[in-house]
């Protein structure tokens, strides 16, 4: 990657891999890094959680998909536009991607470039089990939708 | 060192306040109080609620797969249990100590883990009390409101955070689920290039380190009653320390101090470390109370991370941070500092300090070349124990002659500031909240006292939605009274019994 240039197009899932269905959002990315059409100018990137220094992956890109396991959406899953927005999500060390965006716009005092969450339903999140069945037939019905986002023009 | 509000001695007529789950926290805590018909704290308690189960998780797993996979027990220090974990097994094989390259390699990825999660505390989740005040406009009090009234200030802590994010990118060959250390040793070195690049930030992160800095000293100086009183209270002080009294982040022996600054015990072995502590369970939590064996669950509970970190050494061995310990003693005026908030002015002394040590390990010529593991005779067992960011953190594994993990004993840095955290709580509520009637402000004092221990009280579960700050009142029959609920940026209440809708 030249230094200063970043790609068009960012995914960026989130989740604990050891905890049920809240890995979904790592597993979402690292199929579509798998079997991302040649051609496409996209950066995958995961992490545990969405963090402030994560504002600063934004900068640059046309758009972005956010990929994160949900208890409240409803099944396989939700894709989203999302807006800039000051809510209350700071209960942990994480934030909510509409933080991001707004973090981002306070930082650079312009607007993120545009993006999506792509919520996909998850049920159960213990230490040490892997996704569920269904958590995992949502997953195979999210990435089709994400292979189109990546195909998008 | 006394209990006092734990308990209450008649429960039965009490109402009950719940702030369930404290937020800005990593985890699930819930904080109940009980209050009699005059508004008065009879009890007040730090429950955790969620139970974690970590060593179950890792027993009967072939012990070299246990360094990457604790990473997965916590998404905010998971270079801490990597570290502490490898550390366990250096004994197990006999690798001790490791070569001189794993040692730079390991410690420069321990330094830049310090960096990054002391900054996140302090600039966007401390901050917004600290700048705005603890009882400013809820909707304000967050991360994006700091950015939007002081983006320097903001955008100074994201970098700095990156920072320590990219000095673990390196060191640990991934951004998340790195693999750096390995029981033994390491299985990557550092490349020319990688630290030439880390070389180029050092003048921009040391210059904004020295200011936070400043920024917690100041904003002690401007309400030097407010920093010396909230939330205070007297209690013994536990780290690690190097052997010759400096302090140490990734190794040294074990050193107490008591209320006032005495010696307690000091050049205790990692090995030993349960000569010297023990575990006791209380049915209220599900978090055990860690405290000193010899003296008593009563009289030996202790404090961990920057504020005893920092005070339990004999000195700091880089200049910049040893001169702003040298100011921090001297705000105590010949007694150990024992205010809550003053983690924070510890908190950023050690994040300069972080700083200074990534400068110094850039220009060790064993983080580019060396063998980089080590061996020895096998052993059953072992200890490792690292000063994690929030404090100790110790892992204690047995290793069966298969290989597998037969028994783990894990104590995070959370743990033993249980009995710590549940006095500010107590002290908070009784210089708060005695006699007064509850307001999102006043409860966000309670928070603000949990916030300054930078408690880890779960794992990275975090899906959507799951996340949502209740507070409720309940009246000694066990009926709903009250209700607050912070959501999707509004806070909601409820009256449910009789009243109307209030906010």
């Amino acid at each position: 990657m030249n230094p200063g240039r970043v790609p068009a197009l960012l995914v960026f899932g989130w989740g604990n891999r050891s905890r049920g269905d809240d890995a979904l959002g790592p597993l979402c990315v690292e199929r579509l890094r798998e079997t991302v059409p040649v051609g496409v100018d996209v950066e995958f990137l995961d992490d545990y959680q969405l963090q402030v220094e994560h504002a600063l992956d934004l900068a640059g890109r046309r758009r972005i998909l956010f990929v994160d396991a949900s208890v409240g959406c409803a099944g396989p899953f939700e894709a989203t536009s999302l807006q800039p927005a000051r809510d209350a999500s700071f209960t942990t060390h994480a934030l909510s991607p509409q933080a991001l965006m707004q973090v981002f716009s306070d930082l650079h005092r312009m607007p993120p470039p545009p993006c999506t969450l792509l919520a996909i339903r998850g049920e159960r999140f213990e230490l040490g089990e892997p996704p569920g069945v269904s958590a995992l037939a949502n997953l195979d019905a999210a990435c089709r939708w994400a292979g189109t986002w990546l195909r998008r023009p | 060192m006394n209990s006092a509000l734990e308990t209450a001695a008649h429960p039965a007529g009490l109402r009950r306040v719940a702030i369930d789950p404290v937020s800005r926290v990593e985890g699930h805590g819930k904080v109940t109080l009980l209050l009699d018909e005059h508004n008065r704290v009879q009890q007040a308690r730090l429950h955790i609620v969620e139970f974690r189960g970590f060593e179950k998780f890792i027993e009967g797993r072939p012990y070299w797969e246990v360094p990457v996979m604790v990473q997965r027990l916590c998404g905010i220090c998971p270079v801490s249990h990597h570290l502490a974990a490898a550390k366990a097994f250096d004994r197990v094989i006999g690798a001790v100590p490791v070569t001189a390259s794993a040692d730079a390699v390991r410690r420069l990825m321990h330094y830049g883990q310090m960096l990054q999660s002391h900054a996140l505390h302090f600039f966007h989740l401390s901050s917004p009390d600290l700048l705005f005040g603890f009882d400013s406009e809820v909707a304000r009090r967050n991360i994006v409101g700091v950015a939007q009234a002081y983006p320097d200030i903001a955008k100074k802590g994201i970098l700095l955070r990156k920072y320590g994010q990219e000095v673990i990118r390196i060191t640990s060959g991934k951004r998340v689920h790195g693999t750096g250390a390995v029981p033994g040793g390491v299985n990557k070195l550092v490349s020319a290039e990688e630290r030439d690049a880390l070389k180029r930030g050092l003048p921009d992160m040391l210059a904004w380190a020295l200011d936070a800095v400043e920024i917690a000293k100041q904003l002690h100086a401007q309400n030097p009653v407010l920093y010396r009183d909230f939330g205070s209270f007297r209690s013994n002080l536990l780290s690690l320390v190097r052997a010759d009294g400096g302090l140490d982040f990734y190794d040294g022996v074990l050193r107490v101090r008591d209320a006032g600054g005495n010696i307690l015990f000091d050049g205790v072995s990692d090995q030993g470390y349960r000569t010297l502590i023990e575990e006791e369970v209380r049915s209220w939590s599900y978090m055990k109370f860690p405290h000193l064996r010899s003296l008593g669950a009563e009289q030996g509970w202790y404090r961990v991370g920057p504020l005893a970190r920092v005070q339990n050494c004999d000195f700091i061995p880089t200049p910049r941070a040893e001169a702003e310990r040298a100011a921090f003693v001297a705000w105590g005026q010949g007694e150990p500092v024992h205010a809550t908030l003053a983690y924070h002015w510890a908190r950023m002394i050690e994040m300069l300090h972080a700083v200074e040590v990534i400068a110094e390990l850039l220009d060790n010529p064993a983080l580019l070349s060396g063998d980089r593991l080590s061996a020895g005779a096998r052993q059953g067992s072992g200890v490792g124990i690292i000063e994690a960011p929030r404090g100790t953190l110790i892992h204690d594994y047995d290793v069966g002659d298969d290989d597998l993990v037969t028994r783990c004993n894990l104590i995070v840095s959370t743990t033993h500031n249980n009995q710590a955290m549940n006095e500010a709580v107590r002290a908070v509520a009784r210089d708060y909240l005695d006699g007064r009637e509850l307001t999102e402000g006043l409860l966000n004092h309670i928070e603000v006292a949990i916030r300054a221990y930078d408690p880890c009280l779960s794992c990275a579960t975090h899906a959507l939605g799951k996340m949502p700050l209740e507070v409720s009142l309940l009246g000694h029959d066990g009926a709903l009274l009250d209700r607050l609920l912070k959501s999707d940026g509004e806070l909601h209440r409820e009256m449910p019994r009789g009243g109307a809708p209030a906010a």
